[in-house]
């Protein structure tokens, strides 16, 4: 084995294992924490891949903003620390059924995949990074779902703002 | 993945290093407390009630604006580095995304969700 593919099996099983924690922490608070370091696991498995944009995205987006609302939610939104409750419920067989079967079916979908062998990464990384930055504004490729993504964002964000400011006159 | 590896090797400095600080202090220092030792010392004062209370729920709009110019530096991080290599076209296109982005920055001040509560 090499050092490399001991250090997925150490990343993988940890991401593994804060991915259980956070749906069996008991409270809220801690299963945020623990998906914070699932997430950056993902991230370490990105750079393991020579996709260093990818971790870029995954530690700004989803460690620095995603998980960071996942929190502020519940500190919003409930006692943060009290909220103990039991973490099984009737229907958790189902569940369980459905993430074997979601992890059954991906993995019979990638290994029917032809390039399942190829080896990761495609050479220096800075040129992939120039080549995604042409392409993003070359008219010929992704200029329309850059722009309707800069749209995208616009929407989202007067949505939230309109719907929180109408709030602020009447809670206050 | 050179420079993995030396990313890779901060981190762990980083949490090997106060780890074993603590673990250390844990293991040599006497274990002597009394009320006056265990107090927090020049940590602010003392909480009234407990510390983990509910917010209030408007601060959700900073983090949703943060979310949203937070994917906006993701957008323009490629762009940003093959700036030089760009037609003018290019350049404009992204002003453009800029701009779209900044009318919602300047409806979120307008609207008042930049003032803190």
């Amino acid at each position: 084995m090499t050092a490399l593919q001991i250090i997925f099996l150490f990343v993988a099983a940890v991401t593994l294992a804060s991915a259980v924690m956070v749906v069996s922490a008991r409270r809220m608070m801690h299963a945020a924490l623990w998906l914070v370091l699932s997430l950056a696991g993902v991230a370490v498995i990105f750079a393991l891949l020579d996709a260093g944009f990818f971790t870029v995205v995954q530690v700004l987006v989803y460690i620095g903003a995603i998980a960071i609302l996942i929190i502020f939610a519940i500190m919003l939104t409930r006692k943060a620390m009290e909220d103990v409750g039991p973490q099984l419920n009737r229907g958790w067989w189902l569940a369980a059924l459905a993430a074997v079967g979601v992890f059954a079916g991906l993995a019979v979908v990638l290994v029917s995949w032809p390039g399942v062998n190829a080896s990761a990464g495609a050479g220096p990384d800075a040129n992939l990074i120039v080549t995604f930055g042409k392409d993003l504004v070359d008219p010929h490729k992704f200029v329309m779902p850059f722009e309707v993504a800069s749209v995208m964002l616009l929407a989202a964000l007067i949505g939230a703002i309109y719907v929180s400011v109408e709030h602020k006159g009447g809670q206050k | 993945m050179e420079d993995w590896l030396y990313i890779g090797l901060f981190v762990f400095i980083s949490i090997a290093l106060p780890a074993v600080a603590i673990f250390l202090a844990g293991l040599l220092s006497p274990k002597k407390p009394n009320p006056i030792k265990n107090t927090s010392y020049e940590c602010g004062i003392e909480t009234v009630g407990p510390s983990w209370v509910q917010f209030k729920a408007q601060y959700y709009v900073y983090a949703l604006v943060f979310l949203v110019f937070d994917v906006e530096t993701i957008f323009l991080y490629p762009w940003a580095v093959a700036y030089n290599q760009l037609t003018l076209f290019g350049v404009l296109e992204a002003v453009l995304f800029i701009l779209i982005l900044l009318s919602g920055l300047l409806y979120a001040w307008k609207k008042g969700a930049l003032e803190w509560m």
